[in-house]
């Protein structure tokens, strides 16, 4: 740990997605954990790259439409059946085909609901600083640069060595991000 | 700042492609996982790397100057929406009774217009979630704003059932909610059903369309000049910043959501039409309603988009993002669409005769040659016989002509729902009951009001948000690359 405790990592910009792919590879492979790369848009085999393959995401959508469906169904029927029973000719008050089209869109409501919030929440969003946005240069991120950054809270990270690795594999430039 | 990097040296001069090809290792991506990746590259035309069509797209909202036809066109909407604003606050002085609708016809302009601006609606959510299921390339460029184009005329279709209530302001009553008087909602009614469509159905587009919208908001942020600016879509954009793993949670969420979305386009509309069907009147109670709704909602709605999309790459000089060829592709599908609904009105007439059933029969003959009949003959020729110019590749490439088809299909279809729902409920069952209905100022107020509304939202909407995805258009690049050299 020889990086001043001011910093937050080192930057690497990238003028093309292969080379930060073929970076981030190389950086994880030779030991690195806490890295994350930058890009203007979703590139594929970068989340690879760095062993990121399963996101929960499928998960917290499935028990959002789950519990949507319960929920919708069990309102209706609560309702019809117990709280406020409405005769009508002597039909069942338990009618539950009537009751799929609701049950049907609170699934999808529910399951909409947690798809997003749960995106932001395990992305950790919303979050307006970020130590990031004090290079000027990572700006250019949403536009058409590529970014790999090495935080300094890596075990392997040292200032001097770290800077080499990434000069090696093609950067344009290696920027410290001040914390 | 970005400003000062705006011509840097890292964009490649070689046009066509993204970047420089001499990259380090095979390219890990890409192979194989697009299918009808070889024709994407004719959906983007000219040369543009990553820099340069981010640039041109940001620039509507952040530099270009708007043009002279944008604040024409916001004008004469705002003079709409105005319009509107009184004939709303006339409608709750003085009541309903100041529309057209009588006893007989108790739905008038309110229902058929909530039916047309929610089939508009469905085109943007098809558009953004089946074919990005599909994996087509094509979508990209119209996508955002077919989105924005659902929002609103969501918000107009929604405006229609609260103002028909009479005494809007109890519009909660529809909502299952604990009340001291113990009176709950009646679920198994279709209009309840209606309720739960629409309104979900406007909470996921909207969900559905901010969250493609993120990436983008943080470009906006980041090429901002402003401070206010910069603060606003810093805001909205919170604080993304591109990380490979938030992408990755990202492209996964969006993909279910399309997911999700694409039956919920479905069910809105056959739940629509359920009001109708679930009906015994003449001309309403028919199983071919559900699917049938859906195919002209899809009709109306890309009708809708081409209407929107031609002037809107004309004025913005879009030609290279919004090509000839997604023109094409959209008309083509408006066809499809079209011969699906011609379909359904065989099948009506067909049914209507074969039932035996002597309402049904008098029904259909009404429709033709009763007092609405010429309404009837319009919808068939606007929404079968004009149509069929699609057909014919060179006016899929014409744009003016493209544009005038289009407006005639979206006449088309309203007239379609006038029919159905004006014509029907005139005459049923007992003559002695029939009454005819005829418009009032007021409901074409109304009517045209919303028109100025949802025209007057897309203005906004261009002005302050980019109209094209950026960051698929960059995805858009990325995956053409190979093809393109």
């Amino acid at each position: 740990m020889t990086a001043p405790p001011q910093l937050y990592g080192l930057l690497a910009e990238y003028d093309n997605p292969d080379q930060l792919v073929e970076a981030a590879r190389s950086t994880y492979q030779a030991g690195y954990r806490r890295i994350e790369g930058y890009t203007p848009m979703p590139v594929e085999g970068l989340p690879e790259a760095m062993e990121f393959r399963r996101t929960r995401m499928p998960l917290v959508i499935l028990l959002g439409a789950i519990f949507g469906a319960i929920a919708g169904y069990a309102l209706q029927y609560w309702v019809a059946v117990i709280a406020y029973p409405i005769n009508v000719g002597g039909r069942p008050l338990h009618t539950w085909p009537a009751f799929i089209p609701i049950t049907f869109e609170t699934t999808i409501l529910c399951g909409s609901l947690a798809g997003v919030l749960g995106m932001l929440a395990l992305n950790r969003l919303p979050r307006p600083h970020h130590p990031l946005f004090n290079v000027a240069e990572f700006s250019r991120a949403t536009r058409d640069r590529f970014f790999l950054c090495v935080e300094a809270r890596d075990p392997l990270f040292s200032l001097p060595e770290t800077r080499e690795l990434l000069q090696q594999t093609g950067a344009l430039e290696v920027f410290d991000v001040p914390q | 700042m970005s400003k000062s990097k705006d011509n840097a040296p890292g964009s490649p001069p070689e046009g066509s492609s993204p970047h420089d090809a001499a990259s380090p290792g095979s390219p890990p991506h890409g192979a194989g996982a697009h299918g009808s990746g070889a024709h994407a590259g004719k959906f983007l035309t000219g040369d543009y790397n990553y820099g340069s069509v981010t640039d041109k797209i940001s620039a509507v909202v952040l530099t270009q100057e708007s043009p002279r036809s944008w604040y024409v066109g916001f004008a004469i909407a705002f003079a709409l929406v105005m319009l509107l604003l009184w004939a709303v606050t006339w409608l709750f002085v003085k009541g309903i009774g100041i529309w057209g609708i009588n006893i007989p016809v108790g739905w008038g302009f309110a229902i058929v217009n909530f039916v047309w601006w929610v089939g508009i609606g469905h085109a943007g959510t098809l558009i953004s979630a089946i074919l990005l299921l599909l994996r087509q390339h094509w979508r990209t460029s119209i996508n955002r704003f077919a989105e924005a184009m659902t929002l609103f005329a969501v918000a107009c279709a929604g405006l229609f059932p609260l103002l028909h209530l009479g005494r809007p302001e109890y519009f909660y009553y529809l909502a299952p909610y604990p009340a001291t008087t113990g009176v709950w909602p009646q679920f198994r009614s279709p209009l309840m059903w209606d309720f739960f469509a629409v309104s979900t159905y406007a909470t996921v587009s909207l969900l559905f369309w901010y969250v493609g919208l993120i990436p983008d908001l943080a470009t906006l942020r980041d090429r901002a000049t402003g401070k206010f600016p910069r603060i606003i879509y810093g805001f909205l954009s919170m604080g993304w910043r591109g990380s490979a793993r938030h992408w990755a949670r990202y492209q996964k969420a969006y993909l279910i959501l399309a997911g999700l979305a694409t039956p919920l386009v479905v069910s809105v509309h056959t739940i629509v039409a359920f009001d109708f069907s679930v009906a015994i009147v003449p001309g309403w109670h028919s199983t071919i309603f559900p699917p049938y709704f859906v195919a002209g909602a899809i009709y109306s709605g890309f009708a809708m988009v081409l209407t929107i999309s031609i002037p809107l790459r004309a004025v913005y000089g879009l030609h290279d993002l919004v090509t000839d060829r997604h023109l094409d592709n959209m008309a083509k599908v408006m066809l499809a669409a079209g011969m699906v609904v011609a379909y359904g009105y065989i099948m009506e007439t067909f049914i209507g005769w074969y039932s035996g059933n002597q309402f049904e029969q008098y029904m259909l003959l009404n429709r033709m040659f009763g007092p609405y009949g010429w309404t009837y003959w319009m919808l068939i020729a606007c929404n079968i016989a004009i149509p069929q110019l699609l057909w014919f590749r060179r006016i899929r490439y014409c744009a003016p002509l493209l544009f005038v088809l289009a407006l005639v299909v979206n006449v088309g279809m309203w007239l379609e729902r006038f029919v159905i729902v004006v014509v029907s409920l005139s005459r049923d069952y007992l003559p002695s009951s029939w009454d005819q209905y005829t418009p009032t100022f007021s409901d074409w107020a109304t009517f045209f009001g919303t028109l100025g509304l949802f025209v007057a939202l897309l203005f906004l909407f261009i002005r302050l948000l980019p109209v094209i995805s950026i960051f698929e258009m960059r995805e858009l690049l990325e995956e053409t690359k190979g093809e393109s050299e």
